[in-house]
């Protein structure tokens, strides 16, 4: 079904990949330099409290002398207070490309999916495309932003420190500091091992979440099979995986922490037994010891934490591919640069230059294929004249539906083509025919909003009077003054807190109220209360008055009013002409008419 | 404290362990803490020449390595007192890590089987009343709540009064005055945390509303991308779109910006805290009141106790949550499930129904099947019809004991229903529902998952009976391919012919249609019928259908209107009666004038 492969892990950390991700800092360079700053400013402070400690220890505890005291917490007091403003501004800093950064991209991302073609869509979930828009982005957001953060603080921290260190005794610093190749090598293994257990934990706890979905939305139907122990044997299994991979990962967790403690301790314990015969021999002075004995423990925290952005920064290079070639996926329908520059594009439209439109749909021996080989139309021809009503008639996947998705343009032929009012509509806009068009799926798709919002969703700049006008034509009116609030009544989500037969009526208003030159209609097949059946009936008569209309019909009224009748089958016209016509011709459609009618007629009866 | 209690309930089976996991950071603590002892006297006794501080027992062993003279000149040995003491802390950090996930994750999982299996057995009204989503969610997100406080945060309370309560003594022992500097700010920073936690709840929550309005709004876009186009509305999508991204950007920076206020003004206690220490440290020192090791020994565990103090303000909010998460999972709990009576039998059965006077509603006063009776023999065919609400499904739903009747009587083969066994009496009444369910999982094991062990011969019959069978092959996978979310999506009418042939495998002696052809067309039914028949006229069917095909070649048909029952009998006794059935059936012959009048 989808061709989108998950990558798993990727070994190597891809620059490339990051590279391209960064380059959405640019407009954050000077907030950008600034936390630079800060964070080798935090660093700093964080080198110089150790020696502030050494500095009492030699200057007044030492030596007994409390001169200089007043102005050594006068220092302190400074250090801290310009640390408190550090640590503020660095998270604020921080925070600003955390949130700002995913919400760039993000823009970018979101106006790439209103391009991209509906190819894409049908070989791509929508929940494919929802992770990389939110948790992709969001983790994304994080590693990078506090990534610069440690990163930063981090080499500055351990350059400060050495350079200290260094400088005031440099064979106890190489003693002191020998022990972090080790440290950073077993740092970078164990956050790699974490990242990948708690991924493992992470599928799993997926698989969970699926299997109670599962449990839940299929309940009646274990209870009627009698399967309640065996599903319960099988969730054992899967919570038992759940229970083993996650003790898994919590183990090398707790592993790692008494690792690098004790190989820290190594460092200390060298620094004691080195640096102490030194303060015995009077080379270094107590301080020194117990500057570079507090320095041990703050070296080691950088390591890890190096060590941690390297794992994640792998572990993140999976949501970095995947959002990037999202980003970089070109549409493959799109408006040539000529016709761009004529019409405008979907931004900034040129209206005044647009043609009016006759609405004469004419297929010029079209083919069309959605996989390379399986041809859905073959030479399809078919004229259109303006005002003309076509019902396409015949089973799933005869080519009706690919004859409604080529007339919108939401697929272009593979060869030959469409011309509307005579002209290529590839010489044309997309936006000039969707402005033109109007066009009602079998199964509503509402908006969160109000009533209103969704009539006018058709034409933003309709007034109160249009949508009324609008809903009054499609029968629509009565029902919605029969609400609470009218047509300020909130739809819900997908329109959830209306019935489908309401949805299907504000659909209509939506479709007609810019009151379109062509319009298209994949009409319903799931039965609705009588009442309603016959306000949708009557609605459509009244919205084809006038418009050159495409119709996938089921329903024999819809059918038999039409203007000609198109009989589809594997992508070519097998019958055509009125209702009349083809009932006198008793081949399929006449099956297929009678067949209708029964079960429209039982409906009736039993849908009372 | 009652609250606390449910707490203490769930960690049922693991208390020891926890109690070994709480031992453990405790001894960590304890091993952490004397790290900074040897170093101090490390310091002043045996590289300085101040006077040993320290308790009998540890004077002993500088005495067992020769003194404090022998000791300076062997440092190395002090390292590894630092090493080993470390090692053995790493030790009892591991036990802790490993136990406490131990017990949490058991417990999660103990948790998440329960509620499971206590679902699984709610009653059939409970699952048709349930709200998906939020029952969901309970057994996910809040089950991991209380996962994650058990296994990190719990163990993270036990360090923290360990801590404090090792901390205080020590330094009270080594320097009263200094020890009252040390700890004089900690109430604050503890009370700061706590109350920052409580406030910024409400920040946290608009911010992930923001998210979830923001994923409403991108859902709602992917999935209507054909009426975003149609409309040409990208730009106005784009733009309704930004605004609530900008919304989540907003807020979610808001709950950074008040963490930052947060750490840059609890760091800021700390380093006042920390400072008081130096500078006060330094004077006394200086005064020569306390020793440089002492000093060295408060500075460090200053840094170390007050890490835990600030991360239990954010613990204590957690245990709030944790017990609101609880008291969710409860709720489903305390729903009484579907329970084996005491008088309830497994009795053979043949197939003979006997409905007698039954009476059934739902809620009290809404009747939905009232004063009904009829005689099923075992092996007929018996077909119902009426319209939309009219209790046919309800009827049919009684037989499997979905829902029990309220008065009258019901009997299989002379057992009233009611003693029957619920499982026994479904093992042995196939019912396909109206909207079945299939699992994600492969339409074999779909087929076979009512017979364990299914061979693929009896597993393909019952999909040929179904006429399912060609439809499967022509699958890239055939019989293994997968159905559901993950897999390829079937139409309604495969959906209903796998349900079918899931329920025909089992050979039940009852066999009920809930509607269950709707989605084939006529043609289908009609083979799926025959192919029924032929393979044994001894399972006594039910089929409820608006199809005047289907309902002619029962050996009877039951009409029912508004609960009751108002016609029944043969095809031929029922088109002569004025009813709903010959109103059907005349549809046949009107539709033939119809079509004269037309041509």
């Amino acid at each position: 079904m989808s061709t989108i492969k998950e990558q798993e892990y990727s070994k190597k950390i891809d620059f490339r990949v990051w590279k391209k991700l960064l380059s959405y800092l640019k407009p954050y360079r000077k907030i950008l330099m600034l936390l630079c700053v800060i964070m080798i400013g935090v660093s700093g402070v964080d080198v110089v409290f150790p020696y502030m400690n050494k500095y009492a220890i030699d200057n007044f505890i030492t030596t007994g002398n409390l001169d200089g005291l007043w102005k050594f917490s006068l220092i302190y007091v400074g250090l801290i207070i310009l640390q408190a403003v550090n640590i503020l501004v660095f998270i604020a800093i921080a925070g600003k490309l955390e949130t700002s950064l995913p919400y760039d991209i993000r823009k970018i991302g979101f106006e790439r999916l209103q391009q991209l073609s509906f190819s894409y869509y049908d070989k791509t979930p929508v929940g494919w495309m929802m992770a990389r828009m939110t948790s992709d982005l969001r983790r994304l957001g994080e590693i990078i932003s506090w990534g610069i953060v440690d990163f930063v603080w981090g080499i500055t921290m351990m350059f400060g420190i050495a350079c200290v260190m260094f400088t005031l005794n440099w064979k106890l610093a190489l003693i002191t500091l020998s022990v972090v190749p080790l440290l950073a090598l077993i740092s970078l293994y164990f956050q790699q091992k974490i990242l990948k257990a708690y991924r493992q934990v992470r599928k799993i706890n997926s698989r969970i979440t699926g299997s109670f979905n599962e449990g839940i939305s299929g309940a009646k139907t274990t209870k009627t099979l009698v399967r309640e122990e065996e599903n319960l044997k099988e969730f054992e299994g899967l919570t038992g995986k759940m229970r083993a991979s996650s003790i898994r990962a919590a183990v090398f967790s707790a592993l790692f922490l008494p690792i690098v403690l004790t190989l820290g301790s190594v460092g200390t314990g060298l620094t004691l037994w080195f640096g102490g015969q030194r303060v015995l021999l009077e080379t270094i002075s107590y301080g020194t010891l117990v500057l570079f004995l507090s320095y041990t423990t703050q070296f080691f925290e950088p390591v890890r934490q190096l060590a941690r952005i390297l794992a994640e920064l792998q572990a993140a290079q999976a949501s970095a591919e995947r959002v990037i070639s999202m980003i970089e996926t070109e549409p493959e329908i799109k408006d040539s640069q000529e016709v761009t520059d004529k019409f405008g594009t979907i931004y900034a439209p040129k209206k005044e230059s647009w043609p009016n439109i006759q609405g004469n749909i004419c297929f010029q021996n079209v083919s069309f294929a959605y996989k390379d080989g399986e041809k859905v139309l073959e030479n399809f021809n078919i004229n259109v004249k303006s005002g003309e009503t076509i019902a396409l008639v015949g089973e799933t996947g005869s080519g009706k539906s690919t004859i409604v998705n080529l007339t919108c343009r939401f697929y272009e032929p593979t060869e030959g083509s469409i011309l509307i009012d005579g002209v290529d509509y590839k010489e044309r806009s997309l936006e000039w025919l969707h402005s033109n068009l109007g066009y009602v799926l079998q199964s509503p798709h509402l908006f969160s909003g109000t009533i209103k919002d969704n009539i006018s969703y058709g034409y933003l700049e309709a007034t109160e009077m249009d949508i009324i006008r609008a809903a009054k034509l499609v029968n629509a009116h009565s029902f919605i003054m029969k609400l609470e609030n009218g047509y300020d009544t909130e739809v819900g989500e997908g329109g959830g807190k209306l019935s489908t037969g309401e949805k299907q009526l504000i659909s209509f208003a939506r479709a007609i109220v810019s009151n379109p030159a062509i319009f298209v209609l994949d009409e319903a097949t799931s039965s609705i209360d009588t009442e309603t059946e016959q306000l949708i009936q009557e609605a459509i008569t009244n919205i084809l008055e006038g418009r050159t209309s495409f119709i996938i019909a089921h329903r024999l009224s819809t059918i038999v009013s039409a203007d000609r009748i198109l009989v589809i089958r594997r992508g070519k016209v097998t019958e055509e002409g009125t209702h009349e016509q083809l009932l006198q011709k008793k081949g399929y459609y006449y099956r297929l008419y009678t067949n209708q009618f029964k079960k429209e007629k039982q409906e009736s009866i039993l849908n009372a | 404290m009652k609250k606390l209690k449910k707490l203490w309930d769930l960690m049922e089976g693991f208390r020891m362990l926890y109690i070994g996991a709480i031992i453990s950071i405790g001894l960590a603590t304890f091993f952490s803490l004397l790290t900074p002892l040897v170093i101090s006297t490390t310091i002043d006794s045996i590289i300085g020449d101040k006077p040993l501080n320290i308790p009998r027992w540890a004077v002993n062993i500088i005495d067992y390595f020769g003194g404090t003279d022998e000791l300076s000149q062997k440092l190395w040995i002090c390292a590894f007192m630092i090493i080993g003491l470390t090692f053995f802390r790493g030790i009892f950090l591991y036990a802790k890590g490993k136990w406490s996930a131990v017990s949490a994750e058991s417990i999660a999982k103990n948790i998440r089987e329960k509620v499971y299996d206590h679902l699984q057995h709610l009653s059939y009204n409970y699952h048709v009343k349930a709200e998906t989503g939020d029952l969901i969610q309970r057994c996910t997100s809040d089950v991991d709540t209380i996962r994650r406080f058990l296994s990190v945060q719990l163990v993270e309370i036990g360090r923290a009064i360990f801590m404090i309560g090792l901390v205080t003594p020590i330094i009270f022992s080594l320097n009263v005055k200094l020890a009252f500097v040390a700890i004089s700010i900690i109430p604050v920073i503890f009370l700061f945390a706590l109350i920052f936690f409580i406030k910024i709840k409400s920040a946290f929550k608009l911010s992930d509303e923001a998210e979830g309005r923001m994923s409403t709004t991108l859902q709602e876009n992917l999935t209507g991308m054909r009426v975003v186009r149609a409309f040409a509305r990208q730009k106005y999508e784009i733009e309704k779109f930004d605004e609530k991204s900008k919304e989540y950007r907003d807020l979610t920076f808001r709950v950074i910006w008040l963490l930052a206020w947060y750490w840059s003004l609890s760091d800021l206690l700390c380093f006042i805290q920390i400072g008081g220490v130096i500078v006060l440290g330094s004077y006394w020192g200086a005064k020569g009141t306390i020793t440089l090791g002492t000093l060295v020994v408060f500075f460090t565990y200053e840094g170390m106790i007050l890490w835990p103090v600030r991360q239990l303000g954010r613990i204590l909010t957690d245990l709030g949550k944790t017990i609101v998460s609880i008291d969710r999972i409860q709720e489903i709990l305390d729903v009484p499930r579907e329970k084996k009576e005491k008088h309830e039998r497994r009795p053979e059965i043949k197939g003979n129904i006997s409905f007698k006077k039954v009476y059934f509603e739902y809620d009290a006063g809404r009747t939905v099947l009232n004063d009904i009776s009829f005689d099923i023999k075992s092996g007929e065919t018996i077909a119902i019809m009426g319209q939309t609400g009219s209790g046919k499904s309800s009827l049919v739903h009684l037989l499997a004991r979905l829902y029990d009747y309220q008065k009258g009587s019901i009997k299989i083969d002379g057992v009233e229903l009611k003693n029957i066994e619920k499982k026994w009496i479904r093992k042995n009444v196939g019912i396909v529902l109206q909207e079945p369910f299939l699992f994600s999982k492969s339409i074999k094991e779909n087929i076979s998952l009512a017979r364990k062990g299914a061979k693929d011969a009896e597993v393909f019959e019952a999909a040929r009976v179904a006429a399912i069978h060609d439809a499967v092959l022509d699958f890239d996978k055939g019989y293994e391919t997968t159905v559901g979310e993950r897999g390829v999506t079937l139409s309604g009418g495969q959906k209903q012919r796998i349900a079918i042939a899931r329920t025909i495998i089992n050979d039940s002696p009852i066999l009920i249609f809930d509607d269950s052809l709707s989605a084939v067309d006529t043609e289908t039914d009609a083979s799926i019928r025959k192919a029924l028949n032929n393979r044994r006229n001894s399972a006594t069917t039910i089929i409820i259908s608006h199809r005047i095909s289907t309902l002619s070649e029962a050996d009877r048909i039951l009409v029912l209107d508004e609960g009751n029952l108002v016609q029944s009998g043969t095809h031929e006794e029922l088109i002569n009666k004025s009813g709903l059935y010959s109103r059907v059936w005349k549809i046949q012959n009107s539709l033939e004038e119809d079509m004269s009048k037309i041509v």
